[in-house]
């Protein structure tokens, strides 16, 4: 930073600690009022000078040196608990942002600060208020991914129809993801059941792109590599002209109607395959 | 935020038919650690031990270089192999050659490079061959 | 380098591969397979890969030939206990396993082995003789 040492700026923020201290304090509260306790902020910002102080001493000089390390850390941790307790990013940046207030009144006063030393802090205030609102943003997509995840999931069940018999009922347009998703958990089940046949049902379902039926015959043939049957039921009219005119091989990959079709054939063959035993 | 260059590589030697299988195993503990998917460790995996083998075979030995990556949220891992046998002389065909019933001594490059994300060879008559695969989490 | 033990069940050979099989390994199988199906004059072969993390192409032909072979010697291959992943895996390498009959478990690959046949797996396994002559 130029114009000011690093050691130098420690020093500053160390002898007019209890004043920045209370300025800082006293802007916070006033933006998070309600959302956090007075001493829960005090020790949060105790916790952040500490570290920033300690940074300087080691020559940190942009917040990017190792010596300001151990501040990230505590910063994207602190981000990140604000994010999962759903404060809003102002919330969240305001709490850094706010050490200005108690760096401004330092400019105010005549002794011990010079402007370029004060003005050198105040950058590296907002170097920190950026890096936290950068934080905050990652973690907030992290949880809205797990979200996602966990929507699919719960949008995908398979259920057991029979003794033997597995069904994937299949409702609303079907991405590439959610189709994966659904092939994984269907093989998965046929395995935890022990069921012989599976029954994809796409009654449901308006449109298939090519990805999606060939998602769709790749699990009819996983499924058949098991040692399973999988049929694919309630295909409509307009996807059955869809798959034809994509060139879709279906070959023999057993398809019915209805899904009630489905149980009856795949019911029938395991009455099949256990007279052939007794 | 920009991608970050890969760790220290874990670099084996693929010199018998147990590298091989230590490949695997070596591959198959970055991938759980880089949180990919179980189909997608598999396929990895898979993958790997079809390069590894065509580098001991084909390759007349060589090495993996394994390492760890990361760009953002997400994580991945990458394997390159590198040997120093005669090259792949016609490549276009190498790679359109895949199997159909598990019949046939091909290269298998173009069915491995189906279970990967990311994949990519440099290879010439007596140039050795280097082939380089990268798979992510989610 | 440790082989894979092969055992005997009635007229049913029986492979279960719980090791990270190296290629070696594996066409020490195949022979092994080749040679106890003529010494025994099995008539089925059920190899249990519910233990394999991945089946790549080498241990897939091994699998085609070991039924191909058995063929050969009258003998039924079944293949039992694939994972979900490693058969998703399969179908994207576009490995078929021809020739391959393929079962969930154990036990329904030894009923498809021996379906005239009404004595449980238990039964076999606790030495009853099923054909009570």
């Amino acid at each position: 930073m130029p114009g000011a040492d690093a050691a130098r700026l420690a020093e500053i923020l160390e002898s007019r600690r209890a004043a920045i201290s209370a300025a800082w304090l006293d802007a916070v509260i006033a933006e998070l009022r309600g959302r956090t306790t007075r001493s829960e902020a005090e020790r949060e910002q105790g916790e952040i000078l500490d570290s920033l102080v300690g940074g300087l001493r080691q020559g940190g000089g942009r917040l990017t040196d190792p010596a300001f390390d151990a501040l990230r850390g505590l910063l994207a941790d602190l981000s990140a608990t604000r994010a999962r307790l759903g404060f809003t990013p102002r919330e969240t940046a305001v709490g850094v942002l706010a050490l200005k207030e108690g760096l401004y009144a330092l400019a105010a006063d005549e002794e011990g600060a010079a402007l370029a030393e004060v003005t050198a802090l105040v950058r590296l205030v907002d170097d920190l208020g950026l890096f936290t609102f950068e934080s905050f943003a990652a973690a907030r997509e992290g949880i809205i991914a797990e979200q996602a995840e966990q929507l699919l999931e719960l949008s995908t069940p398979v259920v057991k129809l029979w003794e033997g018999v597995v069904a994937v009922p299949l409702v609303g347009t079907l991405d590439s993801a959610r189709t994966q998703v659904v092939m994984e958990k269907l093989l998965q089940t046929l395995v935890d059941t022990g069921s012989e046949h599976a029954i994809i049902d796409i009654t449901g379902v308006p449109a298939v792109d090519t990805q999606v039926a060939q998602h769709l015959l790749k699990t009819v043939v996983a499924a058949r590599l098991m040692g399973a049957e999988c049929t694919i039921s309630g295909i409509r009219p307009q996807i059955a002209q869809t798959i034809v005119a994509l060139g879709i091989e279906f070959g023999d990959i057993s398809t019915k109607a209805t899904l009630a079709d489905a149980l009856v054939a795949a019911l029938r063959a395991n009455g099949a395959a256990k007279s052939a035993i007794g | 935020m920009t991608a970050v260059e890969p760790d220290a590589a874990q670099r084996l030697a693929i010199t018998t038919d147990g590298d091989v299988v230590r490949v695997r195993q070596a591959v198959r503990a970055l991938a759980q650690g880089a949180r990919l998917s179980l189909v997608d460790q598999t396929k990895l995996v898979t993958a790997a031990s079809e390069l590894a083998r065509n580098t001991l075979i084909y390759g007349g030995g060589g090495e993996a270089l394994l390492s760890e990556l990361a760009e953002g949220r997400r994580t991945g891992v990458r394997v390159e192999f590198r040997d120093d046998g005669p090259g792949i002389p016609d490549l276009d065909q190498a790679m359109t050659d895949g199997w159909t019933s598990g019949s046939g001594l091909g290269l298998g490059l173009s069915g491995a490079r189906r279970l990967v994300e990311q994949f990519s060879i440099d290879t010439a008559p007596g140039q050795g061959t280097r082939v380089t695969i990268a798979s992510w989490s989610r | 380098m440790d082989a894979v033990p092969i055992l005997k069940l009635g007229s049913t050979l029986l492979v279960s591969i719980q090791i990270d099989l190296q290629d070696q390994t594996a066409l020490q199988l195949q022979e092994d397979l080749a040679e106890r199906i003529t010494q025994t004059g099995a008539r089925g072969v059920l190899i249990d890969i519910s233990g394999l993390e991945i089946v790549d192409s080498f241990i897939g032909r091994m699998l085609s030939q070991v039924a191909g072979i058995s063929r050969v010697l009258d003998a039924t291959t079944v293949v039992v206990g694939m994972r979900p992943a490693v058969a998703i895996t399969m179908v994207e390498l576009g490995l078929s396993l021809d020739g391959v009959r393929t079962a969930l478990d154990v036990e329904k690959g030894l009923r498809m082995l021996r379906p005239a046949d009404a004595t449980s797996p238990e039964a076999l396994l606790l030495g009853l003789d099923a054909d009570r002559a």
